[in-house]
This record gives structure tokens, C-alpha cells and sequence, in this order.
């Protein structure tokens, strides 16, 4: 187009600034104030926990701490030793149960469901599980763990941790397989893999750091449950018996009723282990983190 | 980019019928590899394929060409049957391979895709090593020692023109090599496995013209081994690597015949337009 064929009388001398309403203007400044100062609410509310934490967690932690078993009502000193192990072990073996069962069952419903109705259906109960109580989970465990024995166990304790992991751990595996393009699934069946092959040689490798962080993240999780220890593995103030059959000492539950209690060495446990357990938690995720962003810069 | 003649030139003589040395076992170039005989496909309730009744001859390239949508790479799908991963889609009629169905109930699906490759349109390099990836089918159907696994995966490729350029890395993952590079990798992950067939699914569609004039050249030397079928958006590659050309509209094969004849002389008013440009 030439110069010359522009009508040059529709452009306006001067271009107006004023198209947009004041009133839109204000609003627009209203939201995003109001969205800073609520985003500022929830960060306020959740380092003033964290510096709390620290510093009352901080200036509780002695190397008593960490040698030292919990003490009796009215003991005085005392630590945690036995509560972190046993948490350390009920933790692991919780997840140990878990991992088979929510690896295999997200692979199912990612690979071999393929718009079935059972897979929707186990789909929605695993949903739901997700975020049922974990107070129900305990209870459920009690009934057929612990109440038939007549005694609390480490075994019921992994048991209900297990339980609450494995939903995640499900989730976080179909998520992943799902996430691994379809080319490539058809481009190992071409070469004539079978699904098992393509399953295990291909997309299980191919979403490896992702299922990986989602039992980093189901081991965060459990880490620090209280509720279904509660009816299962309970606490007590020993070194657990190595078979797992009596109530194990962990520190959710040592938390809970140390904070509970008139004793002034018991609360300043409380805050040590409340303090350690949120560190592991903060590493775990950090680990996470790590992991996806390893796997994203290859 | 090469032209035809000149990649003929490059991949040698043809060998000629009368030419088989002694004791070579394979079918004769031009013997028919490929028939498909009044094949019906179904996504769901669409009608894709309409009675396709096709020959594919060994050791030549067979170009599949058409509109988006014609059903090209549907009919490509049906003769490894990678369609049958998806259960709403289904082939009825026959498609031999030397004159065995492969559509039957009682087809070994996997043993079929060892003889029958297949190349992608997006490379798909699998998150292993370069020299796991070229040795995926051998290990999946073959108990080979591991002197013999190195030596085909070199074999594989050297064929695929992409020996000089991972030699010295075939440790790396597969994944951090070129568009081009992945695409000739999976070419040569096709080729280790020693198939009879290869299928080509717009092999070049997301490269280069560099990378895919490799391509190309690529396709003219394995002619002489296998047969392949190629399905391509791009007349001119159609033009300049296969040898007979099969056109196809709405699901149906339009005209077939030798590539020359497709391009410069069609019988058909709608290939004519097609090849013209004058729509698609």
C-alpha cells in the first residue's frame, strides 16, 4: 500500500489517554493491594511459626537431646533419643509397605486402565483416602492391629503411616506416568516390547525423578503424623523392643502429650522435637525440589 | 539438499532382478512384499479407511501422499498394527505379509514389529544411553552375546549416517543429542533389529532441511535392503526418494502407480489437482 493512499484525516491529532475509566484504574490498584496484603497476612503468620519455632527449638536442643531417652513424669533432663529413632523406623518401614503397593497400583491405573470404569472407581477411592482423617485411619488400624493382640505395636503404627502414604504415593506415580509422552509408549511397542517391557524399560525410566519425589514428599508426610500413632504405635518413655511388638516411642506423639503436660522439662522437649521434626520435613522437600530440578536441567 | 538422481547416484546401482548374486534368499526387488486386500479401518464409529486394496514391492520406497486427514498414516499404522494399542480402533480385511495375514486373531503382535519398523514424525529417543537405545530391539527378541549387540549397534549406525558423529559418546543419553540426530538414531534403533519392513510416519516433519536431507539420503541406501513406506506432506520429497506413489483422498486410494507417472502424468483429475498444488 502507498503512502498516499492513507487517509490521513483518520488518524487523530492527538491520541487520546484518557480511554481507559479512572474508576477501572482504582480498581485495578484496589485488587492487587488487597491480594499483596493478604499474600503478606499468610507469609506473616507462617515465619512467625517458623522463628518461633527456631528459637525456642534452638535454645531447647543440648546434646542431651539427642543421647539422652525421655524421662518419666517428674525425671528431671532427659531427651528425645529414643523417640527420633523410633520415629526414624516407623517412618521407613510405613513407606517400605507403601511404595510396592502405590507404585504398582498408579502404574495400573496409568498404563493398563486405559478408560476403564474399575479404574475411575479406584481412581475416586483413592481420592478420597487422600484426604480422609488420619484419626480414622488410626482407629481403623486399632481394630484389627492392636485391639486382637491387646497390645500397641510398631507393625500397627507403619501399618496406618503406610496406609496414609500410599494414596500419595498412587497419586504421584499416575501423575508422572501420565506426563510421559504417548510417542513414546508407541514407539517401544513398535519395536515390538510388550506392555510389561515398555512399562518397565521405558516409562517407569522415563518419569523416574518424578514417582522418586513423590516418596520423598509421602515420607515428608508421614514424618510428622500424630493422629493414627495415636491408636497404633503409641509412646511410651523407652527404647523400643527391637521385634516391634510393644508401643514404640515417636516423637509426633512425645510432642504431643510433652506439650501437654505441667512439666517444664517436658515442654521445652516438646519445642526440640517439634523443631527437629519440621527440619526434616524442610529437607525432605528441599530434596524434592532438588531432585525435579536435577532432572529438568538434563 | 540431493537431488534424486544424484542420491541414486550416491546409494549406487540398483540391483537389478537377473543381477541376485547366487544363495541371496530375499525376494527380488519388485516381488511383492506388501498386499493389502479390501482393508476397512474404524476409529470408533469413523469410517477411516474404505476398502484399501494396495502392493507394496520389496526394496523400493512407496510414498503415501494425500490431504491432512486422507488416512495416510492410518493405513502406515496398520501394518505393524500399533494401532491395536488403542481398543476403540480396528482393522477388518486382509494386509499379507509374504502372503501371511497379519491382521489374523493369532498374529504375534511383537514378533510382527521386530520384522516390521516403524519411524515416528517427532523423534522419540528413549531416556538411556545412545548405544541402549540402538540395542533396545536386539535385546528384546534376540539372545545376543555382547560382542555381537556392539557390533550391530555399530553396524545400525554407520547405516544411519550417524556413526562418525556419536562415536565417541555413545555412553551419553540419547536425549541431548540434535533433532536430527535423535531422528537418525531412531532410524538406526529401527535398522538394528534387522526388520524386513520399514515404515516411515513424516520422518523429516519436524527437522531441518539439513537434517532432512540426511534423512533423505538416508532412505535411498536402505532401499536396497528394505522395503519402505514413507508417509510425507511434502510432494517434493514424495518426488525425489520414492519410487511408486500412492495418493489418497478422504480415506481412499485415489491412483497408484510409479512416482514419474503420479507427478508428471496422472490419470486422475483430483491427483492432478492434488500434485499441481491446487488444493490439499
Amino acid at each position: 500500500m502507498s503512502e498516499a493512499a492513507m487517509p490521513a484525516q483518520t488518524v487523530p491529532a492527538v491520541a487520546s489517554w484518557n480511554r481507559v475509566r479512572p474508576s477501572r484504574r482504582i480498581a485495578d490498584r484496589a485488587l492487587k493491594i488487597t491480594c499483596v496484603l493478604f499474600t503478606g497476612l499468610g507469609v506473616f503468620v507462617l515465619g512467625w511459626i517458623l522463628l518461633l519455632l527456631l528459637f525456642r527449638g534452638i535454645t531447647a536442643l543440648n546434646l542431651s537431646t539427642f543421647t539422652a531417652v525421655t524421662p518419666g513424669p517428674g525425671t528431671a533432663g532427659g531427651g528425645l533419643a529414643n523417640a527420633m529413632v523410633g520415629s526414624i523406623v516407623l517412618t521407613f518401614l510405613g513407606i517400605a509397605i507403601a511404595t510396592p503397593i502405590g507404585i504398582l497400583a498408579g502404574t495400573y491405573l496409568a498404563e493398563y486402565s486405559r478408560g476403564s470404569k474399575l479404574a475411575a472407581l479406584i481412581r475416586f477411592i483413592n481420592d478420597v483416602l487422600l484426604s480422609a482423617p488420619s484419626i480414622l485411619i488410626g482407629l481403623f488400624v486399632y481394630t484389627f492391629a492392636v485391639a486382637p493382640f491387646g497390645t500397641y505395636s510398631g507393625w500397627a503404627g507403619s501399618i496406618a503411616l503406610a496406609i496414609i502414604a500410599a494414596p500419595v504415593i498412587v497419586r504421584t506415580t499416575e501423575d508422572m506416568l501420565r506426563l510421559v509422552p504417548g510417542g513414546l509408549r508407541e514407539a517401544a511397542a513398535a519395536l515390538g516390547a510388550p506392555t510389561s517391557r515398555v512399562v518397565t524399560l521405558v516409562t517407569w525410566r522415563a518419569a523416574r525423578s518424578g514417582i522418586v519425589t513423590g516418596l520423598v514428599l509421602a515420607t515428608a508426610r508421614i514424618a510428622g503424623e500424630t493422629a493414627p500413632l495415636l491408636f497404633t504405635a503409641f509412646n511410651n518413655n523407652f527404647w523400643f523392643n527391637p521385634s516391634l511388638s510393644g508401643g514404640v516411642s515417636n516423637l509426633p506423639v512425645t510432642i504431643y502429650q510433652f506439650a501437654l503436660s505441667p512439666y517444664s522439662n517436658w515442654q521445652e522437649l516438646a519445642w526440640a522435637g517439634a523443631f527437629l521434626i519440621t527440619i526434616t520435613i524442610l529437607g525432605l522437600s528441599v530434596f524434592a525440589r532438588l531432585i525435579i530440578r536435577k532432572d529438568a536441567s538434563k | 539438499m540431493t537431488s534424486t538422481a544424484e542420491a541414486v547416484r550416491l546409494a549406487g546401482p540398483v540391483p537389478v532382478a537377473d543381477a541376485q548374486p547366487a544363495g541371496d534368499t530375499r525376494l527380488r526387488p519388485d516381488q511383492i512384499r506388501i498386499a493389502v486386500k479390501n482393508l476397512d479401518f474404524h476409529y470408533g464409529d469413523f469410517h477411516g479407511l474404505k476398502n484399501i486394496n494396495l502392493d507394496f514391492a520389496d526394496r523400493q520406497v512407496t510414498a503415501l501422499i494425500g490431504p491432512s486427514g486422507c488416512g495416510k498414516s492410518t493405513l502406515l499404522r496398520t501394518f505393524n498394527r500399533i494401532y491395536s494399542l488403542y481398543p476403540e480402533q480396528r482393522a477388518t480385511g486382509e494386509i499379507l505379509l509374504d502372503g501371511r495375514n497379519i491382521l489374523a486373531p493369532n498374529t504375534d503382535v511383537n514378533e510382527l514389529r521386530s520384522r516390521v519398523g516403524m519411524v515416528f514424525q517427532k523423534p522419540t529417543p528413549f531416556p538411556m544411553s545412545i548405544y541402549d537405545n540402538v540395542a533396545f530391539g536386539i535385546r528384546l527378541h534376540e539372545k545376543a552375546g555382547r560382542a555381537e549387540i556392539e557390533q550391530r549397534v555399530e553396524e545400525a549406525l554407520r547405516k544411519a549416517a550417524l556413526w562418525t558423529e556419536v562415536k565417541d559418546k555413545l555412553r551419553q543419553s540419547g536425549m541431548g543429542l540434535s533433532g536430527g540426530q535423535q531422528q537418525r538414531m531412531c532410524i538406526a534403533r529401527t535398522i538394528a533389529q534387522r526388520p524386513e519392513v520399514i515404515l516411515l510416519d513424516e520422518p523429516t516433519s519436524a527437522l531441518d532441511p539439513i537434517s532432512t536431507g540426511k534423512v533423505e539420503e538416508l532412505v535411498d541406501q536402505l532401499r536396497n535392503e528394505f522395503t519402505i513406506v514413507i508417509v510425507t506432506h511434502n510432494m517434493q520429497q514424495a518426488a525425489r526418494i520414492s519410487q511408486k506413489t500412492a495418493f489418497m483422498y478422504l480415506g481412499e486410494v485415489v491412483e497408484f502407480g510409479p512416482t514419474n507417472q503420479i507427478f508428471m502424468n496422472p490419470t486422475k483429475k483430483q491427483t492432478h489437482d492434488y500434485v499441481t498444488g491446487r488444493f490439499g
